[in-house]
């Protein structure tokens, strides 16, 4: 197994919040101890609701936001060493909002040299044609090329935005919420582009999302995050075949996939709402969670890796080590509930 | 069959922009009967939320509306007086929106915004209104509903406010209810639950519940009807089953294409699309099939006026009758 | 490769454009008028030389107090008067417009520099900047501009230099309130984020990315701040503490004419309405230009 090539290590970012001059300061954990991996060529995943620090993450990883603490390297390399100018030729971002996402005063051919331009690549007529050349490969023809944003539909900016990443050839893309914006006609042909261009540039993704559905197709690895953590990760088949986590168990019930008859799941989630200023003790789930167990309220789990994957439950405590002492008696509370198939 | 209680015929909205006529709404027509749930389906620009507020007589100044028939059980809509329209409205029709954030007043407290229609309505004495609202809440399932009565919008969170607003809507015990987008804004979770919710008193209280959104997930699990738009037209319309088994119009089978379904669609493949764009509607009023530009099977016919088929309760708008395999 | 060029090949044209630019300045009633008195009253200026028909500054005593060509009495040499040191009075509104001009726009560009760096900076980078400019603001809000002036005035003399030298280093706050609060919003917007993202250092950010973005405030704010910058010079000078005598502002010309008040009226009503109409002029142009950055503006 070569060596991954991004890595986020114990990564944790937080913010002081203050309500008033004269309020207490609170402590906002965004993001809360989170370890991944990147290889090369993989989709990554990453899965969660509204407060579970996936932006935050996705920040962090473009070099944006600068951790609390932890540290995120590249081929080996500690991207605060790398430098901002080399880190962005290899890691650049797709984010949601189409409409926010392109300067609307600057004209489609100039928006996607501007990584170019800021770099010093090429003279001003290599990085327009170049500019032009990436955006046809997109699917924009170069009669766009000086258009404005706001003459372009949300598909098409996405297109565009898409295209400014690519043009630097960067080997990582950090796909924020590419398609949520968008309908769904138009999200097929970003998600099948995307699919094309990592087929053809060699891309590896990091794939942000809350649609579970658009995640299963096209991440080959999925990261469930919660409250600022990673509580399950896996690869997508064995994730979505066999969820382990109560919580990705949830999210998983939760999509409502296109066929009819089968009615809306129950969740089993309760109305007890999380609330990042003010995280519950021990896993920062069990107040939702039905299946608690004793330990659930007072230790946070800690994230245990097995052939399945990764996950943080009590309910899939780490396997006991083999000692020389006396074989466990077979109904010992440490034995591993699920065996793979 | 039971009783029919949203009934609307040929409606069409017209709205003047500075670039000219927004035909936004062209003959629409669809019925809502008590107990049931309808589904308005299509994606943004096709005139779904326009006709939901175009029902309840919501919509701006610059729109006019047009109908051969729009009634809500005996109530002529299209001809009733201001007075009578909102004497319906909140009462009997009521409307859930998609914001819970900013369909909640920040400076009144829940229970007084849960209260004002049915003090409004019901001419009731606020001892029967706040019993009334901890009733409702109560079914929507918020437990300690006397306290929340007091708290104000920012003190919950969305999930909560969605169900608030659902009781709001509630209060009167209206016949119909309009739900535009009631669970996209919300964490995903949340939304099966808040769905849940609104199947679960549907079926409960006998209500005839119309539900916009451009989410066929929501639709293939919540909706009884469906009824699909596509630039102002309703192209396809039929019971959920079939419409999801058999789909009639491209456009609802092109739709249905472009939505990975985890363990059915090939991960990593190619998902079906819909090329091109939606048609301009601003202006001369439009010919023809307005997605003949983008539909695999578009012949000449498709430029004159598109016949409507019917089979069973099945409809569809469609030189073809029926889509090949 | 079917998604990507099957629907570019058949995606019809980008969607409609706003009307023209030309097209919505036409159409802008308040902007055809404002800046058409703008430029009248600025043409007067340039040309002033060649169309005054006396030297503003020369005397002539013997020929004070000549009314208007429209009283009897008034002829046409002077054709609208002489004011009470016999100086042509058509002259002197024309080099006045000079003045007024003057002082709005340098007021203009001293003030909106200062106060757009700051309330840029402060909403760029939020945190102690944010914390350092707010005071800063709140300070200089606190304090009364006129009694400022007025003071400086006094002590340092009164002069064309030195009433613009004060008023733009105290008019700085509405730039500094209204940039900032743009910079906020524009900081927040991912196209920001990608430029950062593309390796974009903090000055190009600033210059190429939010600054073209928060211009319209920026124009709409320096209309206002010219046209209240030429009504502080008219108050000061007709207070004594703005520019000196003979200088020809037209503050300074009503102050001159508020003894005759009552018996050569035009002597302060013609200044006065000059002062009135190019006041009136900015502010409508800065109304109209407001009006047709907002449809278009939007991020």
């Amino acid at each position: 197994m070569s060596t991954p090539m991004m890595q986020a290590h114990g990564l944790t970012r937080s913010f002081v919040i203050r309500a008033g001059m004269f309020a207490p300061k609170r402590t906002l954990h965004a993001v809360n101890g989170v370890d991944l991996a990147i290889n090369k060529g993989d989709v990554l995943g990453i899965v969660g609701e509204s407060g579970c620090g996936k932006s935050t993450l996705a920040r962090m990883l473009l070099g944006l936001t600068p951790p609390s603490s932890g540290s995120i390297t590249l081929d080996g390399r500690d991207i605060r060493e790398l430098g901002r100018r080399p880190l962005a030729r290899r890691v650049q971002p797709v984010f949601q909002d189409p409409y926010s996402s392109l300067n609307p005063r600057r004209g489609i051919a100039s928006i996607v040299a501007l990584p170019l331009e800021v770099h010093g690549i090429g003279t001003p007529r290599e990085r327009r044609s170049k500019s032009i050349e990436i955006l046809e490969r997109v699917g924009l023809p170069p009669r766009y090329a000086d258009n404005t944003p706001g003459q372009l539909s949300g598909g098409q900016r996405q297109r565009v935005a898409i295209a400014r990443a690519l043009v630097m050839n960067p080997g990582i893309v950090i796909c924020d919420e590419p398609t949520s914006a968008l309908d769904v006609s138009v999200q097929a042909q970003i998600l099948n582009l995307l699919l094309d261009l990592r087929r053809e540039f060699g891309l590896t993704y990091v794939f942000i999302s809350h649609n579970l559905a658009v995640v299963e197709h096209i991440a080959t690895q999925v990261a469930v995050m919660y409250l600022g953590q990673v509580v399950e990760q896996a690869d997508t088949a064995v994730l979505f075949r066999q969820p382990r986590h109560p919580y990705t168990q949830a999210l998983l019930a939760s999509v409502l996939t296109p066929e009819p008859g089968l009615g809306i799941p129950d969740t089993g989630l309760g109305l007890a709402f999380p609330d990042p200023l003010n995280p519950p003790a021990g896993c920062a789930f069990h107040p939702r969670c039905a299946q608690r167990i004793a330990p659930c309220n007072t230790i946070v789990p800690p994230l245990v890796e097995s052939p399945l994957g990764k996950v943080a439950c009590h309910l899939h405590p780490a396997a006991p080590v083999p000692a020389a002492a006396p074989t466990p008696a077979p109904s010992s509370p440490l034995s591993l509930p699920d065996t793979p198939q | 069959m039971s009783e029919t209680v949203l009934d609307v015929q040929g409606l069409s909205v017209d709205i003047a922009t500075p670039r000219g006529t927004l035909h936004a709404v062209r003959d629409v027509s669809f019925q809502v009967r008590r107990g049931e749930t309808l589904c308005i389906v299509g994606e943004s620009g096709c005139g779904k939320s326009i006709t939901s507020l175009a029902i309840m007589s919501l919509l701006p100044q610059t729109a006019r509306r047009t109908a051969r028939r729009l009634a809500f059980l005996d109530e002529d809509l299209a001809s009733a007086s201001g007075r009578r329209i909102n004497a319906l409205r909140g009462n009997r029709m009521a409307m859930i929106f998609q914001e819970p954030m900013t369909a909640l007043n920040p400076a009144y407290t829940i229970g007084d915004q849960l209260m004002e229609p049915y003090l409004h309505h019901k001419k009731a004495g606020r001892a029967d209104a706040r019993e009334r609202a901890i009733e409702l809440l109560g079914k929507v399932g918020i437990a300690s509903a006397a306290e929340r009565l007091g708290q104000y919008p920012h003190q919950l969170s969305g999930g909560l406010r969605q169900r608030v607003m659902i009781a709001m809507a509630l209060m009167c015990g209206p016949e119909l209810l309009i739900a535009d987008e009631p669970s996209t804004a919300l964490d995903v979770t949340i939304q099966a639950q808040i769905l849940r919710l609104l199947a679960d008193l549907q079926q409960e209280l006998g209500i005839a519940m119309v539900l916009i959104t451009h989410d066929l997930g929501v639709v293939a699990r919540i909706a009884h009807r469906v009824t699909v738009m596509y630039a102002g037209e309703v192209v396809e319309e039929g019971a959920a089953e079939r419409l999801f088994g058999a789909p009639r119009h491209p456009y609802t089978r092109g739709l249905l294409s472009c939505i990975p379904i985890p363990g059915r669609t090939e991960r990593g493949g190619q998902l079906g699309t819909i090329r091109g764009v939606v048609p301009s509607l601003i202006g001369e009023p439009f010919q023809g099939c307005g997605f003949r530009d983008r539909c695999d099977f578009a012949r000449e016919a498709c430029q004159r006026t598109v016949p409507l088929h019917e089979s069973g309760d099945h409809r569809w708008r469609c030189v073809l009758d029926g889509l090949p395999t | 490769m079917t998604s990507a060029t099957a629907s570019s090949g058949t995606v019809a044209a980008s969607l409609p454009a706003p009307p023209g630019l030309l097209r919505r300045i036409w159409r802008n009633k308040a902007v055809i008028v404002g800046f058409g008195l703008l430029l009248l009253i600025l043409l007067m200026a340039i040309f002033a030389p060649w169309l005054a028909p006396h030297d503003p500054y020369h005397q002539d005593l013997t020929n004070r107090t000549v009314p208007p060509f429209w009283h009897d009495g008034g002829t046409w040499i002077h054709p609208l008067g002489t004011d009470p040191l016999g100086r042509d009075y058509l002259s002197r509104l024309l080099y006045g417009a000079r003045i007024s001009l003057l002082i709005g726009g340098a007021v203009a560009v001293i003030s909106g520099f200062i106060g757009t760096t700051m309330g840029m900076l402060a909403g760029y980078f939020g945190g102690k900047t944010d914390m350092v400019v707010s005071f800063m603001i709140t300070t200089r809000l606190s304090m009364p501009v006129i009694l400022v002036a007025l003071a400086t005035v006094a002590l340092l003399g009164g002069s064309l230099w030195v009433v613009i030298m004060v008023l733009g280093l105290l008019k700085w706050d509405r730039f500094a309130v209204v940039m900032r609060s743009a910079t906020q919003q524009v900081r927040s917007l991912d196209y920001v984020a990608a430029a950062q993202a593309a390796g974009a250092s903090t000055p190009r950010v600033l210059l190429g990315e939010v600054l073209p973005n928060v211009l319209p405030h920026l124009v709409v704010v320096v209309t206002l701040e010219a046209a209240s910058a030429i009504l502080l010079e008219a108050a000061l000078s007709f207070l004594g503490l703005g520019v000196q005598p003979p200088l020809p502002s037209w503050g300074l010309m009503i102050s001159e004419a508020k003894s005759y008040m009552f018996f050569s009226f035009w002597l302060i009503a013609i200044p006065g309405t000059l002062l009135a109409l190019l006041i009136f002029s900015i502010n409508l142009a800065g109304d109209g230009l407001r009006d047709l950055f907002s449809p278009e503006g939007r991020a």
